[in-house]
């Protein structure tokens, strides 16, 4: 997701979309349409949401379809849709590199992580972590843990939302993008405060149909102005990008230097072990009431994004087949106006109506995209927050379960505030630094804990609090001494250079750190209850699902 | 679940040690069974995707090798990453359902049934639905596990 994100956020992104602005009435209108449809079922569900488990884990009365399609709403980011799309339209094969990793990763969460999850959990990734361990240190490590990552992810979602909304209705003022910031903000800080959720499931699956919808439809014609001929569809696009063969092979975008190479190694590691780790991702895991419903619903949202994926090929090769690299370029320097422009392309054009509507159907979709998944991070922490940090630590577990969804609400409203203040103070920050961390850390931090906690007898409580946080540290640091950060015209701080760290993805090397941190604080440290007695009860928990909420 | 304070330490209400149930073969078996299972196809999966990574960076020629039409090696690969995908995802599930689940469940209804008629103070031989008896104490008891 790193780099087909990497120009959400670029200067060149303020470029309005050609003939984007004149369809804007007709984006709003399906815009608003989707903002009060969400409302309105957010509020229907608020109505329903009476105790904790409704609000954080909606009740555990999803079907495992139901969550699989939300799980792939909360997956399939703006950053996939547009980013995949127009990385395709401009740098080819490449392009296609990131989406066959953001889908092998589901495997580690199917295997290793759904059921075990499900079964000894109850609200947040907190819980299987710390359940073998001394409370409140592993508690706070998970909540602190959660936090960053989802805030990180947050924010790259945030700035992301300024750019793209602001491009695809033509807004260029500073003024008018924050707006449009406060404003998704306060939708999303709506949708979670009152359908805690409940809510936002629904607002995931709803978004996940339209986003479906609409990428099938353009697929469709896409391959029918090829006559369903893929090898024709990948000729033209070579040819219209002015690349030739090599369009279709790897190397155009990560293959310039050993160092490019090596980077894309580790960012494609990260990828890889970073979903499983992703805490607004987890806590879908307990909206369902059984294991095997878990299971169901990683099935499920393997194949609804799998095939989302395979038709980004036809988003992205269309794309470069139909319309002029530069058309694209002008429009967004790198490429994520790809999609919605091949959308008013294969409608019939710029002056036409079909145009018209397939650019403002496919430009609500990006809106409602980026909507839910903000909406389901700012829940992921709110809920850690508040069954975590605040009942579990600050509270010592005497909190009331009214207390503790207030704090969750409450917490919702803070961190939705912090998001939009970050996201306009952000707004020319570099997302791929941002988005790649958040998969870094989540995979460096999380991952090793709870593959540990779950299947590793002699874990304690030293090791885990050393893989959490020497993940979490070391995969920060990195990238602050990264190019991400200093050093290079993309970076955060273009003017000053303290980057010693010369990949942008710092995966390759705190991965394996935090695992290593993992075994080593376990062999040097002594917890009898986290392997005995507590271990027995977590390892029969987690693989029979005796006494699961 | 109404104003019970979660005490963090999830577990069962009178401390029941598992470690007779996590030594039994009955438990063993059903480990060794998901392990052998999930473990090397992990492993497998990994590998297989970070060759496709490496052949990507390092074995372009090869990549760009067509094989029909404009498809060269490297979208076969990439495709064939999408179909591995989804084959394993199908084949765990149906090894999951024939050979964890019933064993998986025979072993949680046990233990349910023994937990009840430990905490009932009822003799062996009580198979009751835990649900169906003494409702009060078994929802607080929930609320704590």
């Amino acid at each position: 997701m790193s780099a087909t994100t990497h120009a959400l956020a670029a200067p060149t992104a303020q470029l309005a979309a050609e003939g984007a602005s004149e369809h804007r009435p007709l984006i709003i209108t399906l815009f608003s349409l989707f903002v009060v449809i969400t409302l309105a079922v957010t509020v229907w569900a608020g109505r329903r949401t009476k105790d904790a488990t409704d609000f954080y884990a909606g009740g555990r009365q999803f079907s495992g379809f139901q969550n699989g399609l939300a799980i792939s709403g909360d997956y399939m980011s703006a950053a996939s849709f547009l980013g995949i799309a127009g990385a395709i339209a401009l740098s080819g094969y490449d392009g296609f590199l990131y989406s066959i990793g953001f889908l092998v990763a589901w495997l580690v969460a199917l295997l290793l992580v759904a059921e075990p999850l499900r079964n000894s959990g109850r609200y947040t990734m907190g819980d299987v972590l710390a359940y073998r361990m001394r409370q409140r240190p592993v508690r706070t490590a998970a909540g602190v843990s959660t936090i960053i990552v989802s805030i990180f992810y947050l924010l790259a979602q945030m700035v992301g939302a300024g750019a793209l909304v602001a491009l695809l209705l033509g807004i260029t003022g500073e003024t008018g993008k924050n707006l449009i910031v406060v404003f998704v903000g306060i939708i999303m800080i709506l949708y979670v405060t009152i359908g805690g959720m409940k809510g936002t499931t629904w607002v995931q699956m709803i978004k996940a149909c339209l986003l479906i919808g609409g990428t099938v439809i353009i697929t469709v014609l896409v391959f029918h102005k090829f006559n369903w001929n893929l090898s024709t569809l990948l000729g033209a696009a070579a040819e219209n990008s002015g690349k030739g063969a090599a369009f279709l092979e790897p190397g155009l975008k990560y293959g310039a230097t050993a160092t490019s190479k090596i980077d894309f190694l580790s960012l494609g590691i990260a990828l890889v072990l970073g979903t499983a780790g992703l805490p607004h991702i987890l806590i879908r895991f307990y909206t369902v009431p059984t294991a095997k419903a878990a299971r169901k619903s990683v099935n499920w949202a393997i194949g609804i994004i799998g095939v989302f994926y395979l038709m980004t090929i036809a988003l992205g090769f269309g794309a470069a087949a139909l319309l002029t690299p530069k058309t694209i370029t002008d429009s967004n320097a790198a490429g994520n106006t790809a999609a919605p422009l091949l959308a008013q392309e294969i409608g019939g054009g710029a002056d036409s109506t079909g145009g018209a509507v397939l650019l403002a159907m496919i430009s609500a979709v990006a809106f409602a995209t980026i909507l839910a998944v903000v909406a389901g991070l700012t829940l992921a922490s709110s809920s850690s927050f508040a069954h975590d940090l605040y009942a579990n630590v600050i509270r010592k577990g005497q909190a009331t379960e009214k207390e503790e969804v207030k704090a969750a609400r409450v917490s919702a409203v803070i961190i939705g505030a912090v998001a939009i203040g970050l996201g306009i103070f952000a707004g020319k920050l570099n997302v791929a630094g941002l988005v790649a961390l958040a998969f870094a850390v989540a995979a460096s931090a999380n991952l090793p804990t709870l593959l540990y906690s779950l299947f590793w007898k002699r874990f304690t409580t030293t090791g885990a609090l050393w893989s959490i946080y020497g993940g979490l540290v070391s995969s920060v640091l990195l990238v602050f001494f990264s190019p991400v950060v200093t050093g290079k015209e993309t970076s955060m701080f273009p003017g000053v250079d303290f980057a010693w760290f010369p990949l942008e993805n710092p995966g390759l090397i705190s991965i394996p750190l935090g695992f290593l941190l993992g075994w080593v604080g376990s062999l040097l440290s002594r917890d009898e209850a986290a392997g005995g007695k507590k271990y027995a009860e977590l390892e029969i928990r987690s693989m029979t699902g005796l006494g699961a909420h | 679940m109404d104003t019970a304070p979660e005490h963090a330490p999830s577990g069962p209400p009178d401390g029941r040690d598992y470690t007779d149930v996590q030594n039994s073969a009955e438990f063993g078996e059903l480990r060794s069974r998901y392990r052998t299972f999930v473990f090397p196809l992990t492993v497998a999966f990994i590998v297989w995707y970070l060759l496709y990574v490496l052949l990507s960076n390092y074995a372009g020629g090869f990549m760009g090798t067509k094989v029909a039409g404009n498809l060269n090696v490297a979208f076969v690969l990439g495709l064939a990453q999408f179909v591995t995908t989804f084959l394993i995802a199908w084949w765990y599930s149906r090894f999951a359902a024939a050979k964890l689940d019933p064993k998986a469940h025979a072993l949680k209804t046990r233990l349910e049934a023994e937990d009840l008629s430990r905490t009932t103070g009822a003799g062996i031989g009580h198979q009751a639905d835990p649900r169906d008896e003494d409702k009060g104490e078994l929802a607080g008891q929930e609320d704590d596990a």
